[in-house]
């Protein structure tokens, strides 16, 4: 064999892995979690609840706790969370999600309890329960979304709307001599004794996803220690309600709620804290 | 440096073309099809054979449709790596 037919058989060999596929479960690299339930979402296009729901059921499988952990649904957008969550899960009326956690952890201590709620669930009829479910530090998690509308009533002004901010119950923008200032709800949060960790992140690029993970994770490993409250405050889209496509409402994400809301940890255990 | 091959398979039926995963994509492998599926959405399909394997498109993902493969491609890694800055070794291969 002559060293031209050589290389052309080298050549020949390469171009035939390169056409080999690679989808075999050795090279998977990522995969849809099995805790979230093959259905299809009912949130709109590009709705950053579907990335939530994800990450949360995601920290779940790793964590492998699938059978001890226990989920407050809420009123609003995410009311059907118990439809494509693999764990156990109880609805709560409007606003109490985490006062009807605050049952569920105490009769169950050992369980992982976690309330997901929206801005108009926890920030407008259920501030009350919130502040002061975080006022007696409960061992549980509190996931915020944060998008500055009430979304499935049709987008109406919510607390957390911004000044200047067009919904359909302020078509002129929202005055805040009228309406008030937007409420930094994990602000707030984060001055209670109760809290135990407070954070605020988003879900608009891939690196703030892979942060706001690693916020549940750590939640989740606090709530053993059982020292308080964790509370994650995840800044959000709504497309459909912002009137923009999922592109531009990201876009928008960035450029206006991320300078009021700025994302990060509001409220860090110590280390001494934190050791078992 | 090692060729990093990459792939993604699409769920088409639960995608619904919000294109979050076109806008994260670094190397624009991703594009939006023609047709649609059978809730009426515009899906994502591969559009260039340039796939990295980065899972950005499956992170900013709000439905999980895609699923990612990786593979290195290429040079395979060094089994020992010897320095011999003093030059008081001497190696010898047997072969």
């Amino acid at each position: 064999m002559n060293e031209r037919t050589m290389l052309s058989e080298e050549r020949h060999f390469e171009n035939m892995i390169q056409a080999e596929s690679i989808c075999t479960a050795e090279n998977l690299v990522y995969e849809r979690p099995g805790t979230l339930l093959d259905v299809t979402m009912h949130y709109c296009p590009g709705c950053g609840h579907g990335v939530a729901h994800r990450l949360l059921m995601e920290v779940v499988d790793e964590l492998g706790i699938q059978s001890q952990t226990i989920g407050i649904a809420p009123v609003g957008c995410s009311v059907f969370a118990y439809n494509y969550m693999n764990i156990d899960m109880q609805e709560a009326a409007h606003g109490r999600a985490t006062a009807a956690a605050t049952g569920i952890k105490r009769v169950l201590p050992e369980k992982y309890v976690f309330t997901y709620q929206g801005d108009g669930d926890l920030a407008a009829i259920g501030t009350g329960e919130t502040i002061h479910t975080c006022n007696r530090g409960e061992n549980i998690l509190i996931v915020f979304i944060n998008n500055g509308v009430y979304g499935m009533t049709g987008g109406q002004m919510a607390p957390t709307t911004l000044p200047g901010m067009k919904t359909t119950t302020s078509p002129y923008g929202r005055d805040v001599k009228v309406q008030g200032y937007p409420l930094k709800i994990a602000d707030i949060v984060a001055t209670l004794p109760g809290s135990f960790y407070v954070t605020r992140q988003a879900v608009h690029t891939p690196a703030y996803v892979r942060k706001a993970k690693k916020a549940m994770l750590k939640s989740f490993q606090y709530q053993k220690l059982g020292k308080g409250t964790c509370f994650i405050e995840i800044v959000s889209n709504c497309p459909s309600n912002w009137k923009m496509t999922p592109v531009e409402s990201n876009r928008w994400v960035k450029e206006h709620m991320l300078p009021y809301y700025p994302l990060g940890d509001l409220k860090v255990p110590s280390e001494k804290e934190t050791a078992q | 440096m090692a060729k990093v091959k990459g792939d993604i398979v699409i769920d088409i039926e639960k995608c619904k073309g919000c294109e979050l995963c076109v806008e994260a994509c670094p190397q624009e492998t991703l594009g939006l099809s023609k047709k649609v599926n059978s809730r009426g959405y515009l899906y994502v399909v591969k559009i260039q054979d340039n796939c990295t394997g980065c899972v950005n498109c499956a992170l900013v993902c709000p439905d999980a449709v895609l699923k990612v493969y990786r593979k290195t491609l290429g040079k395979e890694n060094p089994v020992a790596v010897v320095s011999n800055v003093t030059q008081d070794l001497t190696l010898t291969v047997n072969k």
